[in-house]
């Protein structure tokens, strides 16, 4: 945290480049709530890193004004995760999409999360290929129509908030691209989380999957559709709290069931906190086809040191042991071990 | 009862013996006692892929050869003067590279009917005359150990497994060497389990003895001390090395380093040696995969620290991509290859110098990078620091080529004082560097044409970077044509105008009109065939080439000089290639990818036929 308060405004997050994505892409919306979000975080500008790989979304760092680095395709983790491990006094951000992430750099992200790096990794999920023009995506629905799939996709989607878990990831949530009052606040919940925080943001392509996630936004549908996971309240939602999430007594999972024929004792309440990701795979387990219920805001949040920390301290311990100048330990450790002289 | 001792100035001994005998560390072992005495050194270590191949068949043979004498000596010796054979496959798999008159050593306990037919000997070699040609030794090691052993409380087994400490304890006596060391190294090894340490002790005291008591061997060796300039000495491999030329360009740069690894053969030793060494600040990170390795270790040179990833051949075509964004983000980055055999898993054991190509070429786009290759398992240390050096100053990857035969062989290295070695630091840029205020990223320096190196965390100097083409000086996007050619054209002017010392040329006579040029490991043995050649009277000069990209400034100029001009490879003629495409030379090609070095005698023998035929 900087010494003296920060005086930075959205104004300083915006760098002179023009922003090139298409016009009524869900990016706009994305990069708007980051850069007014970011002032919030308390960290001079130049400490802030956005990293990000391949794809429409990739773009996002050329847009920051902080330092950033557009990488290659599905690599941005691995090049993070050196960056935050050997530069712990920085905040650092991926950004990817669900191709960089999760088909091609799909390594690195399980990794990036099972080591708990120290990573803020917004995945912009459009469930679509779009920098190419519109192939399916690992997250596209079975049997979807695109240009090299013209009779359906043989393909099951990746469900991303159950993959991160599998990875043991310590955050994970989703978000919409529309929300920005939601978006944000799980940015902020995010940003305070030590180790990787993993962020579905569902995001509208709206020239290749045009309104992908209607049913999450449209005022007809979003209440029943969306389930906003709060810390320790019940997970109940409709336009009437008419839907509850339960324990299905004796079963296995989640479920939901109206609330009127719903036991009490039998709705969840939400804790983030539970260190078994089996609950939280279950949560992200409750959507279906058509986006029905679809949880969004934190899933899971637990306390785990970072790979960052881990390392550090190793180092820091190490380092402790130098007794003498680096040169003089050069010249000791060349000579360790078995010598001898020659006069 | 005291034997005739004999003086020899140099000899070849070879350690043979199933993978799981423990060849390697008795090799290592009579090293280190013979580096004590200060004789010059070379060593050969030679072993399977597989962890533990079959006992007894021929796939599972793992040795080590050293080759010590009282002069400096280029190479691990071309042909054996003693095998030790532990069992009928070392025997079976080694005697084609015996002299006649050689020293065989056998293990006659492992001599039964069974191991024989596996290796597919209808009779027995110990006693079908098929070894008169020879002095053999059949020494019944195994029983002699256990025997040895069996006042003492250890099992039959452990026992049994001390048998390459008689056999080390035997030529050690052979050939007096000081013992001391081994002694030591067996209690500091089994520090914990006093009762094995012990049982090593016991029987190595047993070989030497054996030695000194029994009739069948007569004479003791002795090999001076060579004359080596003054200094301190240690032992030491290309991997090691490498790791310590890594630890020293960063204390020298005063930078954290960086290591990104994924375990492969024959580089993972580099990986190894330097997470010992975390007190200099060095992370070692092991990565997922190779991609990772590299990707990490570019974000750590973005981050200001020394980026540094360690690989073989498979490993550097899996970070190609990541090497040409580093081009694109001028970045500081080496990139270490300990060249195997290919293509693909090849022979991942054995040695090879076939990734030269790939090292200059191997990535999409124009991306130019800087190669240097290292010719001796020492040169390994000052390779590395050179390596840094240069990715350093002019913010670019630098592509090291090693080799398995200077990996895992080593040599005697003189230390260095730290102070001989070169000033690396570099300076971060601080401030903005534009007319009117504002931060350049891609503003070069006119000189090196390097950019500024400006880490993340600089106030003031906030900017983004990336892999799409960036407008000069600005760093901006750009797709402008006339800028992408410009842009291209400076990448490979800056490498090409990295200064690299000329390359020097060994003529004692200055007579020679025949040129032989090499890279890399093969330096030792084409100067061993060279001196031969010389010592009859022969003229021959050699120039090696430690920079392939940029080449010597002088290079082509030296190579017209000459009549003719010989490249012996360990590849179909890569560097050939290279020399053709480039200076219009037509250089005569000797080449072998046999997973081995080359020997000096084969090199001789080529090098005559070409003098004779000119």
């Amino acid at each position: 945290m900087p010494e003296v308060p920060l005086k930075l405004t959205m104004k300083d997050f915006k760098s002179d480049q023009e922003v090139r994505w298409c016009p009524g892409c869900g990016d706009y919306a994305i990069l708007a709530a980051v850069q007014n979000f970011m002032p919030e975080l308390g960290i001079p500008r130049e400490r802030i890193t956005f990293i990000s790989g391949i794809g429409c979304s990739s773009r996002f760092p050329y847009y920051m004004n902080t330092y950033g680095m557009h990488s290659i395709h599905g690599r941005a983790p691995a090049i993070a995760s050196g960056l935050s491990v050997s530069r712990p006094d920085l905040s650092v951000w991926v950004v990817t999409g669900d191709g960089d992430a999760l088909s091609i750099g799909g390594n690195h992200l399980i990794h990036a999360l099972r080591r708990n790096v120290n990573l803020k990794i917004l995945l912009f999920n459009n469930r679509i290929y779009g920098l190419t023009k519109g192939q399916y995506s690992p997250t596209s629905e079975l049997g979807k129509i695109t240009k090299s799939t013209p009779v359906g996709s043989a393909d099951s989607p990746f469900n991303p908030i159950s993959l991160a878990l599998g990875a043991e990831a310590t955050f994970v949530a989703r978000t919409l691209d529309s929300d920005r009052k939601h978006l944000q606040s799980v940015l902020r919940a995010a940003a305070q989380h030590e180790g990787s925080a993993f962020i579905e943001i569902y995001q509208n392509c709206n020239i290749f999957n045009d309104g992908a996630f209607d049913t999450l936004k449209e005022p007809e549908t979003r209440e029943d559709y969306l389930i906003r996971l709060e810390h320790g309240e019940p997970i109940t939602f409709g336009a009437q709290g008419q839907w509850s999430v339960v324990h299905p007594p004796g079963g296995f999972g989640l479920k939901v069931v109206p609330t009127e024929s719903a036991e009490a004792s039998d709705i969840v309440i939400h804790d983030q906190t539970i260190s078994e990701p089996a609950y939280a795979f279950a949560l992200s387990r409750l959507p279906e086809g058509d986006n029905r219920h679809t949880p969004i805001g934190v899933f899971r949040s637990v306390d785990r040191p970072s790979y960052d920390r881990l390392v550090t301290d190793q180092l820091t311990e190490a380092k402790a042991k130098l007794t003498a100048e680096p040169e003089a330990e050069l010249a000791s450790l060349l000579s360790s071990g078995d010598t001898w002289t020659i006069l | 009862m005291s034997k005739q001792v004999r003086q020899l100035d140099r000899v070849v001994i070879r350690f043979a013996g199933d993978s799981g005998d423990g060849m390697q560390l008795t090799g290592d072992r009579f090293t280190s006692e013979t580096a004590q005495l200060g004789n010059d050194i070379s060593t050969l270590p030679n072993f399977p892929a597989e962890i533990r191949a079959p006992a007894g068949t021929l796939p599972g043979v793992s040795s080590f050869q050293v080759h010590f004498a009282d002069f400096d000596i280029l190479t691990p010796g071309d042909a054996p003067n003693v095998l030790v054979a532990m069992n009928p496959a070392a025997l079976k798999a080694n005697l084609p590279d015996l002299p006649r008159g050689a020293e065989i050593i056998v293990n006659t306990d492992e001599f039964t009917k069974r191991n024989l037919a596996k290796v597919g000997y209808a009779t027995n070699p110990l006693e079908d005359g098929s070894l008169n040609g020879y002095a053999l030794h059949p020494v019944a090691l195994t029983s002699m150990t256990i025997k040895a052993l069996e006042a003492l409380e250890v099992s039959k087994k452990d026992a049994e497994r001390a048998k390459n400490m008689f056999a080390l304890g035997l030529l050690s006596w052979m050939y007096s060497r000081p013992s001391e060391s081994t002694l030591d190294f067996l209690n500091r090894k089994f520090a914990s389990r006093p009762h094995l340490a012990q049982a090593n002790i016991a029987a190595f005291k047993a070989g030497w003895n054996f030695g000194e008591t029994t009739e069948d061997f007569a004479v003791r060796y002795e090999v001076k001390p060579a004359q080596m300039p003054p200094g301190t000495y240690r032992n030491i491999t290309g991997n090691v090395a490498l790791a310590l030329g890594v630890v020293a360009a960063g204390v020298r740069a005063k930078l954290p380093v960086f290591l990104g690894a994924y375990p492969i053969t024959p580089a993972s030793d580099v990986l190894h040696e330097l997470s010992k060494h975390k007190k200099f600040g060095v992370t070692t990170v092991q990565a997922e995969d190779e991609i990772a390795a590299v990707g990490v270790a570019l974000g750590a040179s973005y981050g200001g620290a020394l980026g540094v990833t360690t690989t073989s051949g498979p490993g550097v075509a899996l970070k190609g991509e990541t090497i040409s964004l580093a081009v694109a983000l001028e970045l500081p980055l080496l990139i270490i290859d300990v060249q195997r055999a290919g293509p693909s898993t090849g022979l991942p054991t054995k040695t090879e110098q076939a990734d030269l190509n790939m090292a200059l070429f191997g990535r999409h786009g124009e991306a130019p990078v800087a190669v240097i290759a290292p010719n001796s398992p020492s040169d390994c240390f000052y390779a590395a620091v050179e390596a840094a050096r240069i990715a350093l100053k002019y913010r670019t990857p630098v592509l090291l080529l090693s080799d398995g035969y200077i990996a895992n062989g080593s040599e005697p290295w003189r230390l260095p004082e730290i102070s001989e070695l070169p000033d690396l630091q570099v300076e971060f840029a601080t401030a903005p560097n534009g007319p009117d205020g504002q931060f350049l990223p891609y503003l070069r320096d006119p000189e090196t044409l390097a950019r500024p190196w400006a880490v993340p965390g600089t106030p003031g100097l906030e900017h983004r970077i990336g892999g799409l083409e960036k407008a000069d000086k600005t760093g901006d996007i750009s797709y402008d044509p006339a800028n992408h050619d410009f842009m291209v054209r400076t990448r490979a002017a800056r490498i090409e105008g990295i200064p690299v010392p000329d390359v020097e040329v060994d003529d004692p006579s200055d007579n020679a009109r025949i040129l032989v040029l090499g890279w890399g490991s093969t330096y030792g043995p084409i100067g061993a065939a060279c001196r031969a050649l010389r010592a009859r009277g022969i003229d021959i000069a050699q120039a090696h080439l430690r920079h392939l990209s940029p080449m010597p400034a002088n290079l082509g100029a030296v190579l017209k000089s000459y009549d003719k001009v010989v490249i012996p490879e360990m590849n179909l003629g890569q560097l050939a290639h290279v020399i053709r495409a480039r200076f219009l030379i037509d250089a005569i090609g000797y080449n072998q990818v046999r997973g081995l070095p080359f020997t000096a005698n084969e090199l001789e023998t080529m090098l005559e036929e070409v003098i004779k035929s000119a």
